[in-house]
């Protein structure tokens, strides 16, 4: 029976639903005591000094540490694996400041106590005289004269410049009939994973180190924390349990990581750290934050001829594990699904007093994608065209593309996506209620935005990696493993947090060894059990770690091929083999099942000559390319004019991430991708004072959207093949990537009537409403 | 240790005696007290939802109230919803329809759908996702969770 291609229900649920999570802070180990980390409250302070005579007189206090008595603990500062340039600025960053604070939330001092209770109440008693110092939070203002500097030493706020561009791009604005300039401001987003980041420390009698973390990438984390460290990684063991959600924010290495094995060495007892939800405002990776201008150059008949982008992005106070690099995620992508011959783009890297940024969501995608978006919409409306019709006349047709950026784009269909979404809208139906609706001057405006969208996952080539400067590669591993008795054990590199790769991977092996379902375990998520891995984002657990299991498991096939070969005495060529069984060409009567190989291997008493006993094979995956999902989005407002007040009336979906294993959880996967980029385009905003303090510190005052904000989304897709052996392309980023730019082309949309050609992010009623009143007067 | 004192529940059928501070929240009784930790945290301002019990047959937040507030009250966490033959019904609706992915809000939204199947047995979308509100999850984009209560609603009724 085929299962690849069906929504079988997840094996993850069972557990989850019966409250069984193994989420880090539903762990404790006899002895643990409690981490409370005390954080400046200043975005910019040299520390004068940190007195802790009184929290450790206190009550169930164990230990407190202030930043300078620990500097010795560390090997080196928590690293940054991309500096995307050769003179990138990588101030050093150590888990607890030492001489200065450079963020409203940078760990100053810690405490540790026999309870989180006593922990919290110590932290309190830590008396830090700080020396406020001027900060900036703003990048264009970090980059004027005079700004304060968030590194002294460095002498500016500029932390890099990368530019991508092909030859005679300007020469290709000057020529054009059309020429539109636009800039956009992406705000700060806060991951908001619902599970908060914990991490539960134990170091055994020699040295050996046990890390439970709530963490997308424990392979990362267990290399990093030998740098960190100086602990040699085979001593090192990470386990990402049950956890509970990343979106990118669980990448990185934070901390409180390394800090909690130093104190669990220090003190000889196991040491956990649950973050609270104010905490990780301050203290967890934001998203975004960008400034782009950007230039499109087209003919009259609309054929966009080049495109030129410029963003500033904020890095935040140091550079966290892909600080710098998050931007070129998105480097390619400024063309999109277009073909556009001229091409450039500039990235500029700040400092700014605030918490570092770092992958979220789709991470450099959605930039480039809104701004791209957002301005086909303004070339129509320049040009005077249809905003679907612009699209159209400059999508590409014929793949693999190579894009004047360099890259090739091996599959893809972006008029089927198209035409389908169309089709599933009902656009005519929808522009006549809009026209009925303005025509009878409604209070309440309906309009309709789109995004088709393209982009770059499945992280990714290591050759390529290596050319734009991350310092590891971008494969992954597996192995697959039969047990004597014929039940299969899978270990993947990959290390999920809601993604459901224990029944996906499950289909896959299942398939194609003929053998049920529920016979293969998926294990992962711990560096003792799984070797090999580079973990989980960039939408690369399937497109990359799935065609590694693919390899593996064809491994597997070949050798129980040699067995059974010599066990029957016909040449391998002579086997076929499907369900799960090998038989000769001919005479199918003459067969041996793949569960019998298994068992002929382990007691290898009748092998090949010189093989080994067992039928257990690891591969790793390096892809050649990219993978290039895309799609059609629309989204359909109903702005009310008077108030400002925006709702999403339906969302449409058309996606075409190669094929989907399970569509169920395909479906998943794009829902909550869209929940994230709705958030951002019509509610989310991390808002930083002119100082640097974090006004948005709460889930009251940050708006992470409920089930009663959003509609029900209306999905489709369309496939074509990837070039890779399952024909996959990821999906757990395309929601993010193409939503946001289509809510707010709506927006625009529906008020463009009044003359309303933009509307800041998010397009809050406040916003929306002043967007109308300057219009009007 | 501060002053510690003894608080009385019946939690998940059971009468329960947990030492508790005075300032101690139900839930941090629960998940440390008990070792319910089915009950999950994730924020600091009764937002998130996910620590959302039964209290007397009412869906609460229990992060909302202190541990000794709940005295005597009969509270039924994630864990007290089902034996180890099957699953309630909302949780298999929650299988069923793929109401869950990283699944750590997932035990307050079955609390609170049962909360709300307990008033209205054939709630609408709307309902449902007003009913919801309280109870964030960042992963499904609610839709599925959303489908799992209307077909539990069909299930239990």
């Amino acid at each position: 029976m085929t299962v690849v291609g069906t929504p079988i229900k997840r094996r993850e649920d069972e557990a989850l639903l019966r409250g069984r999570g193994s989420f880090v802070d539903n762990l404790t180990l006899p002895g643990t005591a409690y981490m409370a980390v005390v954080r400046s409250p200043y975005p910019a302070a040299r520390i004068v000094s940190v007195n802790l005579d009184a929290a450790r007189a206190a009550e169930g206090v164990i230990a407190a540490f202030s930043g300078a008595d620990l500097a010795d603990e560390w090997a080196g500062p928590l690293p940054c694996a991309w500096l995307v340039t050769e003179d990138t600025k990588n101030p050093p960053h150590y888990p607890v400041a030492i001489d200065v604070a450079r963020y409203q939330g940078d760990p100053v001092a810690v405490v540790v106590a026999e309870s989180r209770a006593l922990a919290k109440d110590a932290a309190e008693l830590v008396e830090v005289e700080y020396e406020p110092l001027p900060a900036v939070a703003d990048v264009e203002q970090a980059l004027s004269d005079g700004a304060p500097l968030v590194h002294e030493e460095l002498g500016t706020n500029e932390c890099y410049v990368w530019k991508l561009e092909t030859d005679g791009i300007q020469a290709a604005i000057d020529a054009a009939d059309v020429v539109v300039t636009r800039r956009y401001r992406q705000p700060r987003l806060i991951p908001n994973a619902i599970e908060p980041r914990g991490v539960l420390a134990q170091v055994g009698p020699t040295g050996d180190v046990t890390l439970w973390s709530a963490t997308q990438t424990p392979h990362i984390q267990r290399f990093v924390l030998q740098l960190v460290l100086g602990i040699p990684e085979a001593k090192i063991r990470v386990i990402a349990p049950d956890v509970g959600g990343g979106f990118g924010s669980k990448i990185q290495v934070y901390g409180e990581g390394p800090l909690a094995i130093v104190l669990a060495r220090r003190l000889g007892r196991p040491v956990k750290w649950t973050e609270e939800r104010s905490e990780n405002y301050l203290g967890t990776i934001h998203g975004r934050d960008v400034v782009h201008e950007v230039t499109f150059a087209a003919t009259k008949e609309g054929k966009i001829t080049a495109v030129r982008s410029e963003a500033w992005c904020a890095m935040g106070a140091y550079l966290e594990l892909v600080t710098p690099g998050i931007p070129l995620l998105g480097a390619w992508l400024y063309s999109g699904p277009y073909e556009i011959p001229n091409y450039s783009v500039t990235f500029t890297g700040v400092f700014t007093n605030t918490t570092p940024t770092d992958a979220y969501r789709g991470a450099g995608r959605p930039e480039a994608t809104y701004v791209l978006e957002r301005t086909m919409d303004a070339l129509a409306r320049e040009l005077g065209m249809d905003p679907v019709e612009l699209r159209r006349k400059n999508l590409i047709r014929e793949f693999p593309h190579t894009m004047a950026s360099g890259l090739t784009i091996d599959s893809g269909d972006y008029h089927a996506s198209l035409d389908r979404l169309l089709e599933v809208l009902d656009l005519d139906a929808v522009r006549a209620e809009q026209a009925a609706r303005r025509e009878r001057g409604d209070v309440k405006q309906l309009g309709v935005g789109f995004s088709t969208y393209n982009e770059m996952c499945g992280l990714a080539p290591s050759r390529i990696l290596g050319a734009i400067r991350y310092a590891v590669g971008g494969w992954d591993s597996a192995t697959v493993r039969f047990q004597p008795l014929g039940s299969v054990q899978v270990v993947v590199g990959t290390s999920p947090h809601g993604q459901g790769h224990e029944t996906t991977f499950a289909q896959i092996v299942a398939d194609r060894l003929g053998v049920g379902v529920d016979e293969v375990e998926v294990l992962h998520g711990d560096t003792a059990i799984s070797q090999l891995g580079m973990d989980t984002y960039g939408s690369r657990s399937l497109a990359v770690g799935g065609i590694a299991l693919w390899q593996a498991t064809e491994k597997v096939i070949a050798k129980a091929r040699a067995i059974v070969a010599h066990q029957l005495e016909v040449s391998e060529d002579d086997l076929e083999f499907a369900d799960g069984t090998f038989r000769v060409k001919g005479s199918p009567d003459r067969s041996m099942d793949i569960k019998a190989a298994a068992f002929a291997a382990h007691a290898a008493h009748n092998l090949p000559d010189g093989m080994e006993p067992g039928l257990e094979e690891t591969a790793t995956y390096d892809p050649a390319n990219f993978s290039w999902p895309g799609g059609a989005h629309a989204a359909v407002v109903e702005v009310d004019t008077e108030t400002g007040d925006t709702r999403l009336v339906r969302y449409v979906a058309v996606d075409d991430v190669g094929r989907a294993i399970n569509p169920m959880i395909v479906d998943g996967q794009v829902h909550g991708g869209l929940a994230q980029g709705i958030a951002a385009a019509l509610y989310e905003e991390g808002v930083y004072d002119a100082e640097g303090n974090l006004l948005t510190t709460t889930m009251a005052t940050y708006l992470v959207p409920s089930a009663a904000e959003l509609p029900s989304f209306e999905t489709d897709r369309t496939e074509t093949a990837a070039d890779n052996p399952l024909g996959v392309k990821g999906v757990g980023e395309t929601g993010t990537i193409a939503s946001a730019p289509a809510v707010v082309n709506a927006v625009v949309d529906a008020l463009s009537h009044l003359g309303v050609t933009d509307v800041p992010l998010p397009a809050t009623p406040e916003r929306v409403w002043n967007a109308i009143q300057e219009v009007r007067s | 240790m501060p002053d510690r004192e003894r608080v009385g529940l019946v939690v998940n059928g059971e009468p329960r005696l947990v030492e508790v501070e005075p300032r101690t929240l139900l839930v941090h009784a629960l998940r440390d007290g008990l070792g319910l930790t089915g009950t999950h945290v994730g924020c600091d301002t009764s937002q998130c939802g996910a620590c959302t019990v039964l209290v007397d047959g009412k869906a609460v937040k229990s992060c909302t109230l202190l541990a000794l507030q709940a005295e005597g009250s009969e509270v039924t966490t994630i864990e007290g919803i089902a034996d180890e033959a099957g699953l309630h019904p909302v949780q298999q609706a929650f299988v069923e329809h793929h109401g869950l992915q990283c699944g750590f809000c997932t035990p307050g939204m079955i609390l609170t759908a049962l909360d709300l199947l307990s008033r209205d047995p054939d709630p609408d979308e709307r309902t449902i996702r007003h009913a919801l509100r309280g109870n964030l999850c960042r992963c499904t984009g609610y839709q599925p969770i959303v489908e799992s209560v209307r077909a539990a609603a069909e299930a239990l009724r």
